[in-house]
């Protein structure tokens, strides 16, 4: 007979190597799917891990895997200081959109000036837009005690609304024919995201998320307000007898999330994206939760965790092009991801005993 | 890795991309990327038809190779890059918010063509291509006013740009004439796929009185709406969607990629490929009328044919005056047709459609 048995202590062991056992388990079932699909499970395993990295054009593929992830890490790193609270923003995604919108906003209304300020101004406007739209779950929660799960969700759909309203409207390009969509940011020097160096896909926006992990890491070790963070998600309790003041932790971590998600907004819309369109929120922000879980919420795990999900999907879209394997088994794939990082969750505070029950 | 290294061999392997190319390899290859999944029963779909005719066509002299479900942005452009370096001689890029990525990847591949489907810029190596909806359109205004008994026709918007617009106004038009009594209630959903979204838009509508709902979304999820709802005829869009024949679905608009697709990659095969800019419709045959059901009376059925038969031909156009605009100034006076550049940018309703576009 086989039981779960709860561990006196977690294991630190196995809360490390948990996500290492979930790729390994990833790798395995997604191999059994992609063989019941009638393609090679390992040519497809190489393709989607091994090509973009080490592969004939790993050249292109690599500034991409930068492009992809450092928005991921970036808001990664926000949600994870509300996460270890137990503040859940599960609103990134909106917060993204309306840095986004702030950013670009700021850079089109300045449009055609040309000045160092203003891409500055820009980032200043993104953090402001992703910090605002953040706030509103966090003052509801700390005045009126809302849920801030729903709230902040809810507000993607409104964010969303008003991205559309302005890829229609008042962002829209009066160059562009009528057509939704606002003019390409790549064209305006002074507000455009470029590589730092050519051909490296080294933009701002990884700068800041690369920042972004050292400030999260030396705050959760070395700061009093990270000390704060951690006991009230392990013991609220105990973090209220130590004089942590719960309302305040909730607006820094609700509001730090949402200027972190606003930036990676406007980076991305500055840069790689280029233009405020309908469909310029491609779910970053929801991303972004699983990317927080699979690196077990610490800054360092985040950065890998982020650039393990931006291999996946590129080396998906690969996988699609080159062996013909449908979009939606790539997705079941990074599915099982998140699945198996859940499973193998358990054997953190529980462990396998074989044999009967003792009666104690 | 160092950053030297890193830039030096993407200069070399970027020569080699491009010259890959000129010794001329066996096959040719051609790439598609889609917007939505190919099993979506409308957009992607008929392009992923229009990929497999073909192969079909050139059999062994081509590869045919396709990546779904693309979010416009950096990713289609990290897509149709990869293609590229892929060897893809010819390269289909079919959704409007893939245009900006396209020009900016056709820079950086000269020796790739490139198919942009809906857009409006070109390039040396870039072409766009469209088809003329609008007149699959007038052919559904017109049995649309026929069959309404309500004179409330609802209409699933994706999202208010010329092409819906176009859309929405040819089909108005057509309605009218039939039926002077008829209103339009037009929904956006903001989306060309997503079949919850369009179901809850159908849904809306059939409430509101509507007992013909067009749409121009591309899932069939409206068409289960109204053959729930039992008394609210249908059209399929982008594909027959002939499973919900005879009713609610008593026509549709087809779009027909196929032959569009074989004579480029014939010109490409035989060095020929020159960038244009494609608009066919009915006469083309890159816009398909399916099949008009029985459950559509047979006088009606047969004006639809005679107007389908008049647009293929030429002799009518489907916006031709007297026509106003929305506000009451003149749009195109008596026996005067619109021209292209005003189709292509429209952004105004035509008279008697109630409601502003969206903002």
């Amino acid at each position: 007979m086989i039981r779960l048995e709860k561990r006196p202590q977690p294991s630190r062991a196995f809360s490390l190597a948990t996500p290492l056992l979930a790729v390994v388990a990833t790798m395995v079932f997604g191999g059994l799917l992609f063989a019941a699909l009638g393609k090679d499970p390992l040519v497809a395993i190489k393709t989607i891990f091994w090509d973009p990295l080490f592969g004939e054009f790993s050249f292109f593929y690599r500034p991409q895997l930068l492009i992809k992830g450092a928005p991921l890490v970036l808001i990664a790193i926000g949600l994870s200081l509300g996460f270890k609270a137990g503040i859940w923003n599960i609103g990134a995604e909106g917060q993204y959109i309306m840095g986004a919108l702030f950013g670009a906003g700021v850079g089109l209304a300045l449009y055609p000036l040309e000045g160092f300020y203003i891409f500055p101004l820009m980032v200043l406007a993104g953090a402001l837009g992703g910090w605002i739209w953040a706030m509103i779950p966090a003052l509801l929660k700390v005045k009126f005690g809302t849920n801030e799960i729903l709230v902040s969700l809810m507000l993607v759909y409104v964010a969303e609304q008003f991205l559309a309203s302005m890829s229609l409207g008042l962002l829209k390009n009066p160059e562009g024919f009528g057509f939704p969509g606002s003019r390409n940011l790549q064209q305006y020097e002074s507000a455009f995201n470029a590589d730092l160096i050519e051909g490296t896909g080294m933009h701002w926006g990884v700068v800041a998320a690369m920042i972004a992990v050292i400030f999260a890491y030396v705050l959760l070790t070395k700061h009093r307000l990270g000390f704060a963070i951690r006991v009230t998600g392990e013991a609220p309790r105990a973090a209220k007898f130590s004089g942590v003041n719960p309302a305040r932790l909730v607006l820094f971590c609700l509001g730090m999330s949402g200027l972190l998600a606003g930036l990676a907004g406007m980076f991305e819309v500055s840069g790689p994206a280029g233009q405020v369109t309908i469909d310029f929120n491609v779910g970053y922000g929801f991303t972004a939760i699983i990317v927080a879980f699979l690196g077990r919420l610490h800054p360092i795990g985040i950065l890998l965790a982020g650039l393990l999900m931006a291999l996946t999907y590129i080396g998906g879209d690969i996988a699609q092009s080159q062996l013909g394997l449908p979009a939606a088994a790539i997705q079941v794939f990074q599915g099982m991801l998140l699945f198996f990082l859940l499973a193998l969750d358990v054997f953190t505070q529980y462990r396998l005993r074989f044999g009967r029950q003792e009666v104690a | 890795m160092k950053l030297t290294n890193l830039l030096t061999s993407a200069a070399i392997a970027l020569g080699l991309a491009t010259s890959a190319f000129a010794d001329g390899h066996e096959k040719t290859k051609v790439g598609f990327v889609y917007v939505g999944p190919v099993g979506d029963g409308g957009w992607t779909y008929e392009h992923n038809k229009g990929r497999l005719a073909v192969e079909e066509e050139f059999g062994d002299a081509v590869e045919t190779v396709f990546v779904e479900s693309v979010a416009e942005g950096p990713d289609s452009e990290r897509v149709m890059t990869q293609m590229a370096l892929d060897g893809a001689d010819l390269i289909f890029t079919t959704s409007f918010g893939y245009m900006d990525p396209t020009i900016n990847v056709a820079k950086k591949f000269p020796n790739v063509k490139f198919e942009h489907a809906t857009g409006y810029k070109r390039a040396d190596n870039v072409s766009t291509y469209s088809a003329r909806f609008y007149e699959g359109r007038a052919i559904q205004g017109h049995i649309a006013g026929k069959m309404t008994k309500s004179n409330i026709i609802g209409y699933i918007g994706s999202y208010p740009i010329p092409e819906v617009i176009r859309g929405i106004n040819s089909a108005f038009i057509h309605a009218r004439k039939a039926n002077p009594d008829v209103q339009f209630k037009i929904v956006w959903a903001y989306t060309w796929f997503d079949p919850a979204k369009e179901a809850d838009a159908a849904k809306v509508l059939i409430e509101q009185g509507a007992d013909v709902v067009l749409q121009h979304t591309d899932s069939t999820a409206p068409q289960a709406a109204a053959q729930e709802a039992g008394n609210v005829v249908t059209f399929g869009q982008a594909s027959d969607m002939s499973q919900y024949a005879p009713f609610p679905r008593v026509s549709s608009i087809i779009d027909d990629w196929a032959p569009y697709y074989i004579r480029r990659t014939k010109a490409v095969m035989d060095g020929t490929w020159e960038s244009t800019d494609t608009w066919e419709g009915i006469g083309a045959g890159m816009v398909g009328i399916g099949e008009i059901s029985d459950a559509v009376p047979a006088d009606v059925k047969e004006e639809a044919l005679a107007l389908k038969a008049s647009l293929a031909d030429g002799s009518y156009h489907a916006f031709t005056g007297p026509l106003n605009k929305q506000d009451g100034t003149p749009f195109l006076a008596e026996g005067e047709t619109a021209d292209d550049g005003t189709l292509a940018g429209m952004n105004f309703y035509v008279e008697g459609i109630e409601g502003d576009i969206p903002q």
